[in-house]
């Protein structure tokens, strides 16, 4: 029996969750946004969808295999990414546009680092920024919702926040009607990225990645919090040139870069202290950009910006050790 | 149920393993036979080994003395039954290499020492009390093994106004200390009334964790008209942990690299107090203790009663023998007890359990990279940064793991337990410790 025997030290037991199960989770959290995007965009959804999830896995296998590396891709973060990636492309993306953004997110901002658990910006983000910056006509070709079988032609439009940004650069204040209303942002009727649509959708996802304790509540509540204060602040100062919170929350990326964007773990402070001042910080910087930069949204320069924050924020997050606080005896 | 679940005391951290104790919960204890051989290592406790006084050949009685301390921080060792003396030699140990130890053949009659003698606690002073639990060699009997007397002799300068015995076993699977509570209420009782006596406390109080209600209820009840407090608490590992206990019923933290003592407690083990209650009023020294042999590898799990001694063999067959093949050998608990190399070796005074794994129950987890996902952090009851300590150790990084405080590591395995990464955290914090310690002595 001896040649059986482990000997390894204590803890002898585990939890449950691996990295694999993880991943997966979020996977599933995304399903219901993925449902929206293809039933609101159809089929070029889907085939962006794919493309992305099979370039990301693709080419981190390449990678690995490249560098001589065991080839890790069965651990789900590559197609996590790819999902996310092709949630933050427009919906009639063309092909090689995605398949760009795939390599930069997996080879440029996560294999060049060490893969996973080392690099210090969110992947998908980067490959979303870079694709901005590079392709701003691809990358900002929206399209009105054209729900599948209705046989609406996809036309182009722009997203809520676009039309915000331009009546406000142009004229000073907020266009006098908007393409749709809160219920059509709630439910993704409106033009944006893939996975902007859906608050609903994406909520529900959240939900699911707290109660299977994926995330916590810190960066969502911290993020979204301040994001509300703030918008709201500046909304009662002039209702007439900034948009209310509300619309704020429902439009454009933010729902999905609080409840998916910013909580990736690698790429966010480590403790819940830490957590609700990224969270916070995120929030800040995103009302700032949209209602004072160039672009009308920040959510993904917003989290970016915190990312390269992380490790300052940790620092000075640390918990108060046991044996530290002051007790009366 | 009688005991309120909600709003019960803990510390901040920690986590929730299955804790499989109905195996042997309603098990009550049995009188594990007399083997064929009592192999009693002369290192069974924190600090000095004891030194041999008998030699192969001699005849000793069960409770006569066959090791004397050595120092202050040092307790005697005895014969656990009466016999010959075969040997004494280096004989595997459960730490894991050949110690020395007395190896006793018995001779059946398991005869006492004429002469061990009871006493009446109250007409003994504190000093007395403290010299018959030195002498009864009564060691921390929850798995620590810290000799007693020593935890009952504070300086001047740290009055003890607070005595809290654990009755949590956190550990998952065993059961020991809780059939204790059930089964000897009046000998921890006993014990109880000796320890106020020696320190003088003003409270005193006992820990449970509601998920041993019937231990609970028994223990509130016989405590009614005594200066005695039963503390519910809440279910979680590792609550058991001396300085998160203190936490949870006094709301005082041990500084770092302090002692309970610094904040006015002492705590000990309700299996030690058993024992304690034994060296006083029976005047019988510690030769055996309650253990629970248990695990997914034994055919029938069992709570007995042993002698110091047995082996791990011999404890198995006692449960009808191996079911399946072993895969890992556990002496004590699975968040903290140590993997054997071989049955084939004695249970001490510090065995509170022997859980056998299967090769189901030892996963294989290749290792991954951390994915910050936090968990380490969030179940560290030391609210220490698991991960990043591990890294440094893992790089040698000594000054690193000490500045971020490696020293204040339990060694409870929280984090080790929740990585989905896999990362061996507290292996690489223990390696991280034992280097800044021979950095420390080498000064
Ligand atoms: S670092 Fe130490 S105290 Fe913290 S969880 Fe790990 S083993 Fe326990
Ligand atoms: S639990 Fe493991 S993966 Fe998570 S932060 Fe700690 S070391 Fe990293």
């Amino acid at each position: 029996m001896s040649s059986q025997l482990y000997l390894s030290s204590s803890p002898h037991v585990y939890a449950g969750d691996r990295t694999e199960q993880i991943m997966r989770g979020v996977i599933y959290a995304l399903l219901p946004a993925c449902g929206v995007a293809v039933y609101f965009f159809g089929l070029p959804a889907l085939v962006t969808l794919a493309l992305a999830t099979f370039g990301c896995v693709g080419f981190e296998a390449a990678c690995q295999k490249a560098m001589k590396q065991p080839v890790t891709v069965k651990d789900g973060s590559a197609a996590l990414t790819g999902i996310l990636l092709a949630l933050n492309l427009p919906p009639n993306a063309p092909w090689w546009l995605t398949l760009l953004g795939a390599f930069v997110a997996i080879v440029i901002s996560k294999q060049i680092y060490g893969g996973l658990g080392y690099n210090p910006f969110n992947p998908a983000l980067v490959a979303r920024v870079v694709l901005l910056i590079s392709f701003p006509v691809q990358m900002t070709r929206w399209t009105a919702p054209a729900p599948l079988f209705s046989g609406i032609d996809a036309v182009s439009t722009a997203t809520p926040l676009g039309q915000a940004k331009e009546s406000v650069m142009l004229t000073g204040s907020l266009p006098s009607s908007m393409q749709g209303g809160m219920g059509d942002f709630l439910l993704g009727n409106m033009a944006g990225c893939l996975g902007e649509v859906s608050a609903l959708a994406l909520l529900l996802g959240g939900a699911y990645l707290l109660v299977r304790r994926i995330i916590t509540w810190h960066i969502p509540v911290a993020y979204l919090g301040s994001t509300v204060v703030l918008a709201g602040i500046f909304w009662l100062v002039d209702g007439s040139r900034y948009p209310d919170p509300l619309f704020h929350l429902l439009t454009g990326g933010l729902m999905l870069g609080a409840l998916f964007m910013a909580t990736d773990m690698v790429t966010s402070p480590i403790t819940g202290r830490g957590q609700i001042v990224y969270g916070i910080g995120c929030g800040i910087l995103t009302v700032l950009i949209r209602l004072f930069g160039g672009y009308p949204e920040g959510v993904s320069f917003a989290i970016l910006l915190m990312n390269a924050a992380t490790p300052l924020i940790d620092r000075y997050t640390q918990p108060t050790k046991f044996g530290y606080v002051e007790t009366k005896a | 149920m009688s005991v309120a679940m909600k709003n019960l005391k803990t510390f901040p951290g920690g986590l929730h393993p299955p804790d499989n104790k109905q195996w042997s919960a309603d098990k009550p204890i049995e009188d594990c036979p007399m083997p064929d051989e009592l192999v009693i290592p002369l290192a069974q406790h924190i600090g000095a080994p004891a030194e041999a006084c008998v030699e192969a050949g001699e005849l000793v009685k069960k409770g006569q003395l066959v090791g004397t301390a050595k120092g202050f921080v040092s307790v005697p060792i005895h014969a656990s039954t009466s016999g010959e003396v075969v040997a004494v030699e280096p004989r595997p140990h459960p730490m894991g290499k050949a110690l020395p130890a007395v190896v006793i053949k018995p001779d059946g009659e398991d005869a006492w020492l004429p002469g061990l003698q009871g006493g009446d606690p109250a007409s003994l002073s504190p000093v007395e009390l403290r010299d018959r639990i030195r002498d009864a060699g009564i060691v921390g009997m929850g798995g620590a093994t810290f000799p007693a007397h020593v935890k009952l002799s504070p300086p001047e300068d740290k009055p003890i106004d607070t005595l809290i015995l654990n009755g949590v076993e956190c550990e998952p699977y065993l059961t020991a200390d809780h059939r204790l509570m059930l089964e000897r209420p009046e000998a921890i009782l006993g014990g109880i009334a000796i320890l106020q006596k020696i320190l003088g406390v003003k409270r005193t109080c006992i820990g449970i964790e509601a998920n041993k209600p019937d231990a609970i209820e028994q223990l509130t009840a016989a405590t009614s008209d005594l200066p005695i407090e039963v503390v519910p608490l809440q279910v979680k590992y590792p609550q058991g942990a001396e300085k998160q206990l203190i936490l949870a019923i006094t709301g005082r933290e041990v500084p770092s690299g302090g002692l309970p003592m610094d904040v006015g407690v002492v705590v000990q083990n309700v299996g030690t107090c058993t024992a304690i209650d034994d060296a006083v009023r029976r005047g019988l020294p510690l030769v055996e203790r309650i253990a629970t042999i248990t695990g997914p590898g034994v055919v029938e799990p069992k709570n007995l009663r042993i002698r110091v001694g047995t082996s791990l063999q011999y404890l198995v067959d006692q449960c009808g023998g191996l079911k399946g093949e072993p895969a890992k050998i556990i002496m004590g608990g699975p968040m903290m007890g140590m993997a054997q190399l071989s049955l084939d070796v004695p249970a001490t005074r510090g065995t509170s359990g022997l859980l056998l794994f299967t090769s189901e129950n030892v996963p294989v987890r290749p290792e991954g990279p951390c994915l910050r996902c936090g968990r380490c952090v969030r179940a560290c009851p030391a609210r220490i940064l698991p991960t990043t300590i591990a890294a440094y150790a893992r790089l040698d990084l000594t000054d690193e793991a000490e500045a971020y405080h490696a020293m204040d590591c339990i060694e409870c395995g929280c984090c080790t337990y929740s990585c989905p990464a896999a990362l061996p955290l507290v292996q690489a914090i223990r390696g991280a410790k034992g280097a800044i310690l021979a950095k420390r002595r080498k000064g």
